[in-house]
C-alpha cells in the first residue's frame, strides 16, 4: 500500500487549505494499534479513513487447523473484554450443531458470567471514556470496581481476563463455593458506587458540553452500517440479540432493552450506564436460583460437527457477535468466520465525526468502545 | 414471517433462484449475474425489507468460491441467507452490494483481501489488512511458508 496512492484515493481533490494527519497507529486515544487518516481543515474533520490490520492475527485461518475445543481458546483473544461471550458463542454453535441440550445449571452460570463480563467491560469503557476527555479520576474509580469482578472470575475460572470457562457441553468446572456470596456482595456494593459514576461524569457540565449533540448517527445509517450494541441502540436501532434471538437463560429473565433516539455521543454513553443497571438486575434474578445439577454434559473426546453450516449470534459488550462455522464432518472446521461488532462499528465513524472538531473525534471514538483485536481478528 | 412462509414468499419472488430451508435459516441461492438485482429486491420489497446485513463472507470450496450474506429485517425480524457461486474459483468476480447495504463496503474489502474475490463497481476495492504482495490466505491452496497452518 503506497502512501501517495492512499492519499489520492481518500481525497478527491487536494485542497491547499486541507491537510492529512495520521492519528495513530500509536496514539493513546485509539486504545490499540489503529490508524485513522484524517483530512482536516483547521480543526474541523472532513473525512476519516480508518486503516486496520496492524495486529491482524489470522485467527480465522488458524481455526481451520484446530479442533473445536481449541477454537474456543482463540476467541477470547479477539475481543478480550467480552471473552466469555465469545467463548459461549462457539460453544452454543457446537452444541446446536450436535443438538446437545445443556443442563439448566450451565445456562444460569453462563448468563451470570455474560453479565459480569459485560459489567467489567462497561466499567473499563467508562474509565477510558473519562480519560479520553481529560478526567483521570474516572480511571481510578472504574478500575477499583472492576477489580471485584476480576477477583470473582479468578476464583471460579482461574483466569481474570481470558476466561476459557465455557466448553462444549457446559462449563469447565463448577462454580466456586464463594461465587454466589461474592457476586451478591459485589451487586450491593456496586449499586452504591453507580451514582458516583453519574456524579463524576454524567452530570458534569464539561462532559455534557462535549457529548451532547456531537457525533450524530441516524437510525437509517446505524442499520445500513450494521452498528450494533449500545452504539446502535443509541440511534434507536433495536438490535439486542438477547431480546430478539435469546439464548442460555435470557428467555427466563426480565430485562429491558434500553433505546435512545437521539443518536449522539451522550445517548451512547447514557445507554452503557443504563445497561450496567440492567446487568445487575439480570444477575440478581439468577444468582439465588442456580439449579442443582451437572455443570457439563459428557461430550465425546473428539468433537466432530455434522456436515453443514452453523451460525450463532450472541450479544457481546460491544454489539452483535456472530460465529459462522462451515463443517465438512471432520474434527476441525472447514471455514470459520467471526462477525465482530467492532469491525462494523468502526467504519461508521466517518458518518459520525465528519464536520466536528478533532477533539470531538476522540470523544466519539470513545463512545464506540472499540477493541482493536476484535476488528483485526 | 416463519421460515415456511418466507420460503413460499421468496419462491414466488425469485423464479430463477433456488430456495430451501437450511438448518437454521431460509437459504436462497441466486445466479452471479442476478446478485445485484436480488439484493435490491430483498432490501426494498415491503414484505421482505431485509435492511440489516449482519454477516458477509466467502467460503472457498474445492469446486467453487461462494459468497454468503446473512440478512435480517429489522421490521419483520426474519432472517435469510443469500448465497451466490462465482463462475470461476481462481479469479472470482461478483457485483458489489455496498450500494444496497453500506456496511458491505468494508466487509467486501476484507473478503477481497483474504479470499481474492473481486467486486464489480466497488468504489474503493483495496486490500484491507494485508500488503499487496500477500497471497489470499483463506484460500485452501494458500501455502504458509513461515508457520504452517494446513488442514
Amino acid at each position: 500500500m503506497s502512501e501517495t496512492k492512499e492519499i489520492i484515493i481518500s481525497s478527491d481533490k487536494i485542497h491547499t487549505d486541507q491537510y492529512l494527519v495520521n492519528m495513530g497507529p500509536q496514539h493513546p486515544s485509539t486504545h490499540g494499534v489503529l490508524r485513522l487518516l484524517v483530512r482536516l481543515e483547521g480543526e474541523i474533520v472532513h473525512h476519516i479513513q480508518p486503516h486496520v490490520g496492524y495486529i491482524h492475527s489470522g485467527i480465522e485461518k488458524m481455526c481451520e487447523s484446530l479442533s473445536y475445543p481449541q477454537v474456543i481458546h482463540l476467541t477470547d483473544r479477539m475481543d478480550y473484554l467480552s471473552a466469555h461471550m465469545n467463548n459461549e458463542a462457539v460453544c452454543l454453535c457446537v452444541e446446536n450443531a450436535l443438538q446437545v441440550e445443556v443442563p439448566d445449571r450451565v445456562k444460569y452460570i453462563r448468563t451470570i458470567m455474560d453479565e459480569l463480563t459485560r459489567l467489567a467491560s462497561h466499567q473499563l469503557w467508562w474509565c477510558v471514556m473519562g480519560m479520553d476527555l481529560g478526567a483521570l479520576t474516572t480511571f481510578f474509580y472504574g478500575l477499583r470496581d472492576r477489580e471485584h469482578i476480576l477477583d470473582i472470575f479468578e476464583e471460579t475460572c482461574g483466569a481474570r481476563m481470558t476466561l476459557n470457562y465455557s466448553v462444549p457441553g457446559g462449563v469447565m468446572f463448577d462454580i466456586h463455593p464463594n461465587f454466589q456470596k461474592r457476586v451478591k456482595e459485589f451487586i450491593t456494593e456496586f449499586r452504591k458506587k453507580l451514582p458516583e459514576y453519574d456524579e463524576l461524569l454524567t452530570g458534569n457540565v464539561i462532559f455534557q458540553e462535549r457529548t451532547n449533540d456531537i457525533g450524530y448517527l441516524s437510525l437509517e445509517d446505524a442499520i445500513a452500517w450494521g452498528v450494533t450494541g449500545p452504539s446502535g441502540r443509541g440511534s434507536g436501532f433495536s438490535c439486542d440479540v438477547r431480546k430478539h434471538n435469546p439464548y442460555s437463560a435470557y428467555p427466563l429473565v426480565q430485562f429491558e432493552e434500553k433505546l435512545d433516539t437521539k443518536g449522539d455521543s451522550f445517548a451512547r454513553y447514557r445507554l452503557r450506564i443504563e445497561e450496567m443497571h440492567e446487568s445487575l438486575h439480570i444477575i440478581e434474578q439468577l444468582i439465588d436460583n442456580i439449579p442443582e445439577g451437572d455443570y457439563a454434559v459428557k461430550m465425546k473426546g473428539v468433537v466432530k460437527l455434522p456436515e453443514g453450516e452453523f451460525y450463532q449470534r450472541v450479544e457481546s459488550a460491544r454489539g452483535e457477535f456472530g460465529v459462522y462455522i462451515v463443517s465438512d464432518g471432520k474434527k476441525n472446521p472447514y471455514r470459520v468466520k467471526f462477525r465482530s461488532p467492532g469491525f462494523s462499528n468502526l467504519f461508521a465513524l466517518n458518518k459520525m465525526a465528519a464536520g466536528h472538531k478533532i477533539a470531538d473525534l476522540v470523544a466519539i471514538m470513545s463512545t464506540l468502545d472499540l477493541v482493536i483485536p476484535d476488528i483485526d481478528r | 414471517m416463519t421460515n415456511e412462509e418466507l420460503q413460499a414468499c421468496l419462491t414466488g419472488e425469485f423464479t430463477n433462484a433456488e430456495v430451501k430451508i437450511g438448518k437454521q435459516y431460509v437459504e436462497i441461492l441466486v445466479n452471479a449475474e442476478e446478485l445485484h438485482d436480488a439484493a435490491i429486491k430483498l432490501s426494498t420489497e415491503p414484505l421482505l425489507s431485509f435492511d440489516y446485513l449482519f454477516c458477509l463472507t466467502g467460503v472457498d470450496y474445492p469446486e467453487k468460491m461462494q459468497m454468503v450474506y446473512h440478512l435480517e429485517s429489522t421490521k419483520h425480524r426474519h432472517t435469510v441467507v443469500l448465497k451466490v457461486n462465482t463462475a470461476d474459483r481462481v479469479d472470482p468476480v461478483v457485483d458489489t452490494v455496498s450500494d444496497v447495504w453500506q456496511t458491505a463496503k468494508y466487509h467486501e474489502r476484507e473478503v477481497y483481501d483474504l479470499l481474492g474475490v473481486k467486486f464489480n463497481k466497488h468504489t474503493d476495492l483495496r486490500r484491507l489488512f494485508l500488503d499487496d504482495s500477500w497471497g489470499f490466505p483463506l484460500r485452501k491452496d494458500y501455502k504458509d511458508e513461515v508457520r504452517i497452518v494446513e488442514r
